[in-house]
């Protein structure tokens, strides 16, 4: 994580740009959290019957076509 | 480099459609959630990821078995909604009833305020930026399957997403999407603790 080969001077200077660089990426990874979330929600919902009946249906058709 | 596979043999239809089925079943959720994002609407949706759904099983013998599934189904999904766009028939009906459902949802005071800002803020996403960043950022793909599945380069796929994620993130910040009364910064104010709240205690 840290470079122990840069002057201390240096280091002061990325401490500012390095907050910066932090704040940003805090943002990203809340953003990302909500993202996930968003999507995981309809996830997590259950399936209307719909979808089963239309594939079962199909299902049965297939199985009486025989090929 | 190695034959062997080439030689498996295949296997009873039956047995193979039942296993194919099985798989298909375990990933309608997760079709139902990429779809609801492509369209953003829960109703066009569904339609959209029951007629991905059944694309799926209909092909299911160009299907091969072991390798991803949910990459193939996601991938006829979104094949499915970019035709039907193209077609765009019944498109301004559905916008309309897209608009009223979401002043519904809005007024419930249950609602997750910060939600709503991403979506909104996800709709100003070019689509292509969109759903890189929805197949990467949340639906668990790696660049090059959401590469395969967009049908274009993983480089492509990659920098899409991080313009995307730009873009997000600044469009959070100025509060650069229409809203009445919304003060700048206020979304990304929301999200950053609401996201703390969300991974502080998963449900």
């Amino acid at each position: 994580m840290t470079n122990s080969s840069e002057s201390p001077h240096r280091k002061v200077d990325e401490k500012a740009g390095t907050a910066g660089l932090e704040e940003a990426r805090l943002r990203q990874q809340a953003i990302g959290v909500k993202l996930r979330h968003m999507f995981d929600e309809v996830v997590n919902e259950p399936v209307p019957d719909e979808f089963l009946d239309i594939l079962k249906r199909a299902d049965n058709r297939s199985g009486e076509g025989g090929a | 480099m190695s034959a062997s596979r080439l030689g498996a043999a295949p296997k009873p239809p039956s047995s193979d459609d039942n296993a194919f089925k099985t798989q298909l079943v375990a990933l309608i959720p997760h079709l139902r959630a990429f779809a609801r994002t492509l369209t953003g609407d829960p109703t066009a949706a569904d339609d959209l990821a029951q007629d991905a759904m059944m694309k799926a099983w209909d092909a299911r013998a160009s299907y091969q078995m072991g390798t991803n599934m949910k990459a193939w189904t996601f991938m006829i999904l979104r094949n499915q909604f970019y035709s039907e766009k193209r077609r765009s028939w019944r498109q301004s009906q559905l916008d309309q009833e897209a608009a009223e459902r979401t002043l519904v949802a809005v007024d419930d005071p249950e609602a997750p305020v910060a939600l709503d800002e991403l979506r909104q803020a996800l709709k100003t996403l070019p689509e292509e930026q969109r759903e890189a960043l929805i197949l990467v950022g949340a639906g668990g793909f790696a660049y090059e399957e959401a590469a395969e599945i967009c049908g274009c380069a993983v480089g492509t796929v990659k920098s899409r997403v991080s313009r995307a994620r730009r873009a997000l993130l600044a469009t959070l910040e100025r509060g650069g999407y229409a809203r009445d009364g919304q003060a700048a910064g206020d979304a990304m104010r929301t999200i950053l603790g609401e996201a703390d709240r969300l991974s502080g205690a998963r449900d």
